[in-house]
């Protein structure tokens, strides 16, 4: 794809010479960890060529919106609400960070000691590697964690950066903020679109956003079949894909892979037999951030379920289509987002129980618990799931790791220990 | 049948050939070197027919190498907890230091593994650590625990990564602290460290010791008084995680 590309990707000012290396990389990496498995659905051959063309199509995609006057807001958090840009005529897209590029541009201006995901997407801007952050006209931070916060700061000297204020409590005050910041945030996208958001348009952006979710819904409900239909590494794919292709043409073709999963499921074919049904739980994991998740699969167990954000946390909850106004609508929203259980949240039970709930129901025989190193939020949850878990007679290896490959040896030995104890 | 289990660690390899029929097993012991495939090659020479089970951080290495035998692999955390509970029924948890990494277990009255911890990837508190100390202070390595046993005044250490605490001994050196304290206090770091490791699981006694580590007089002594009882030393330490290895390997 390079050649046909390449005018653009000068166009968006990328780095050209580190960009080819950073897709070569990437190239191998998805040949080695995706197209090695055998007896994959063909519904993910959609998935094979929307990663190939990672960096080309959907970007001159969003060329040719931007070119009509539509724009493209990027995020870091699944708490920017989707519908709202959508209802605008925006373009939403959530920026991965999932890789290590970059980070040596990325620790000029940051501690060292920075959780991989910040330095990851501040190294992809320093580095200029990555095409989405390019075509954003605006990118939305978030307060979630300390690191984030401050990061934040120091992007906005680099690219348009606009920071949403997310509680950290689930009190009547914190609900009142987060209405108050979805209102600005309204505001702040009609005036970056030019264009009001309306009943009728948020009404369709809702049902939209709701629709991507209902088809992840089913395909978690179909991926936790006995046997196992499909790996966990091509459902997390999946999951990484749903947050920067177009919403209508995944839901549709998610849909269609959803079809072939469930005739799999009638004629009880599995891709993964005898090995250990595990939950990932933790700290999400942006494209292509797929280390873990080939070390488990390739140590004798499968992910039958991602408590992530790139996973159940983005698509338990719906909005609430009831709503005829647009004040009821906005309501709806502002709940559908104060339910997401982040580790930035405090107290945050919901997210102990939503965890056992789950490892119950999807019938694991252990939950692997994903922290980035120096995250943390979630390195601090890490003991209260593992004790939660272990008064459920669940147990779970807690991983602490980043982006490199130095600890692939170590993480392997402890993750096949695990597998061998819960077998 | 015979069975072989061989335990491929970073600085050495062993390897146990276990008789099921008598219960009987001898090891042999040999260094990694820069070629563990050729040192394996040494240890399997007569291994025909006989099963294989490999453990340790090269486990891989001879499922590929030896594609003439039948060869299982299992990790190290499995290895040492059935070659433990096979020596020391009674046990609860094993304590294994090695040349990398640092492990606890934590094990069922059946010696089933419950829980385990390892250190990450620095090699603060493991082998690497007491043999660079070691070699810094120009003692050699397998009396560096009698020679910290001969310290006579406490000095305290605050840094347990490798590159700091070997500038804070070299300061102290220079200060004419005597080698014999700074040792001591290089060892009380490991054992700190070794402690919150089996507090996080638990260290449910009896605590057997196995590893390489296990060698060392004062890291036994240290470890044991913080326990007050309750430490068991392994019996050839070094090789309970190829007798482990072979135990596996007799089973169905
Ligand atoms: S973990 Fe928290 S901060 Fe990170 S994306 Fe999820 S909700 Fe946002
Ligand atoms: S992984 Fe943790 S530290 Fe990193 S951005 Fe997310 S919450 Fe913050």
């Amino acid at each position: 794809m390079t050649a046909s590309y390449e005018a653009m990707w000068e166009r968006l000012g990328l780095d050209l010479d580190a960009h080819t290396s950073l897709l070569e990389v990437l190239g191998k990496f998805y040949g080695d960890i995706y197209m090695s498995q055998q007896g994959r659905l063909r519904g993910m051959e959609y998935l094979d060529f929307v990663v190939s063309e990672i960096h080309g199509l959907r970007i001159r995609e969003l060329e040719e919106a931007r070119a009509q006057g539509r724009k493209v807001i990027g995020t870091f958090c699944v708490f920017v609400p989707e519908e709202i840009v959508w209802a605008a005529g925006g373009i939403q897209v959530g920026l991965c960070a999932g890789a290590e590029a970059g980070t040596e541009a990325a620790e000029k201006i940051l501690p060292r000691n920075t959780c991989a995901l910040i330095k990851s997407f501040v190294g992809f801007k320093l580095a200029r590697l990555c095409p989405f952050t390019e075509s954003c006209d605006m990118i939305v931070g978030e307060t979630t964690c300390d690191g984030k916060k401050k990061a934040y700061e120091i992007f906005s000297d680099h690219a348009p950066v606009y920071v949403m204020e997310i509680p950290q409590m689930k009190g009547a005050a914190d609900r009142a903020l987060w209405k108050a910041e979805v209102l600005r945030f309204k505001e702040a996208v009609e005036d970056l679109t030019g264009r009001s958001i309306t009943a009728e348009n948020l009404s369709e952006a809702v049902r939209l956003i709701n629709r991507r979710r209902r088809v992840l819904q089913r395909l978690n409900r179909l991926r936790a079949a006995q046997p196992v239909p499909i790996s966990g590494r091509d459902v997390l794919l999946i999951n990484q894909v749903s947050f920067y292709d177009d919403p209508d043409r995944f839901t549709q073709k998610i849909g269609e892979l959803c079809d072939e999963l469930e005739a799999k499921v009638r004629r009880g074919e599995g891709v993964a037999d005898g090995a250990a049904r595990v939950l990932l739980s933790g700290c999400p994991m942006a494209i292509p951030n797929w280390k873990l998740p080939y070390i488990i699969e390739s140590s004798g167990a499968v992910m039958v379920g991602e408590e992530s954000c790139i996973g159940t946390r983005n698509t338990r909850d719906l909005v609430d289509e009831s709503g005829r106004t647009l004040e009821e609508m906005l309501d709806a929203i502002v709940e559908r987002y104060m339910k997401i259980d982040c580790a930035c949240f405090t107290p945050n039970t919901e997210r102990l129980e939503h965890i056992v709930d789950l490892a119950r129901e999807l019938e694991v025989k252990g939950v692997i618990h994903y922290g980035l190193s120096f995250c943390q939020p979630y390195a601090m949850e890490s003991f209260k799931v593992e004790k939660a878990l272990r008064n459920a007679g669940i147990p779970m290896l807690a991983v602490e790791t980043d982006y490199s490959m130095e600890d692939v040896e170590q993480l392997k030995t402890r993750v096949e220990a695990f597998v061998e104890m819960i077998r | 049948m015979a069975v072989i289990g061989i335990d491929i660690g970073s600085r050495s390899i062993e390897r146990v050939v276990w008789d099921p029929a008598t219960g009987r097993w001898s090891w042999d012991k040999v260094p990694t070197t820069f070629d563990p495939v050729a040192q394996c090659r040494k240890l399997l020479a007569d291994a025909d027919g006989c099963p294989v089970v490999a453990t340790g951080y090269g486990r891989r290495l001879v499922a590929e190498h030896f594609p003439g035998l039948s060869v299982r692999t299992i990790t190290e955390i499995q290895a040492y907890a059935r070659g433990v509970h096979h020596l020391v029924p009674e046990a609860r948890t094993v304590l294994d230091i090695g040349g990398q990494d640092t492990k606890v277990i934590a094990l069922s009255r059946e010696g089933a593994v419950v829980r385990f911890e390892m250190n990450d990837r620095c090699a603060a508190g493991t082998g690497k650590f007491l043999e660079f100390m070691a070699s810094s202070l120009q003692v050699p390595l397998e009396v560096f625990g009698d020679f910290a046993l001969e310290a006579d005044k406490q000095v305290t250490l605050n840094s347990m990564c490798t590159v700091f605490a070997e500038s804070e001994a070299t300061s102290l050196m220079a200060r004419g602290e005597r080698p014999q304290n700074i040792a001591m206090a290089l060892h009380q770091a490991v054992v700190r460290r070794t402690l919150a490791m089996l507090r996080r699981v638990g260290g449910e006694r009896p605590v057997v010791f196995a590893g390489g580590v296990a060698h060392n007089r004062c890291i036994v002594r240290l470890i044991g008084d913080s326990l007050g009882g309750g430490l068991i030393l392994a019996e050839d330490p070094d090789v309970v995680g190829a007798l482990g290895a072979a135990l596996a390997g007799a089973l169905p």
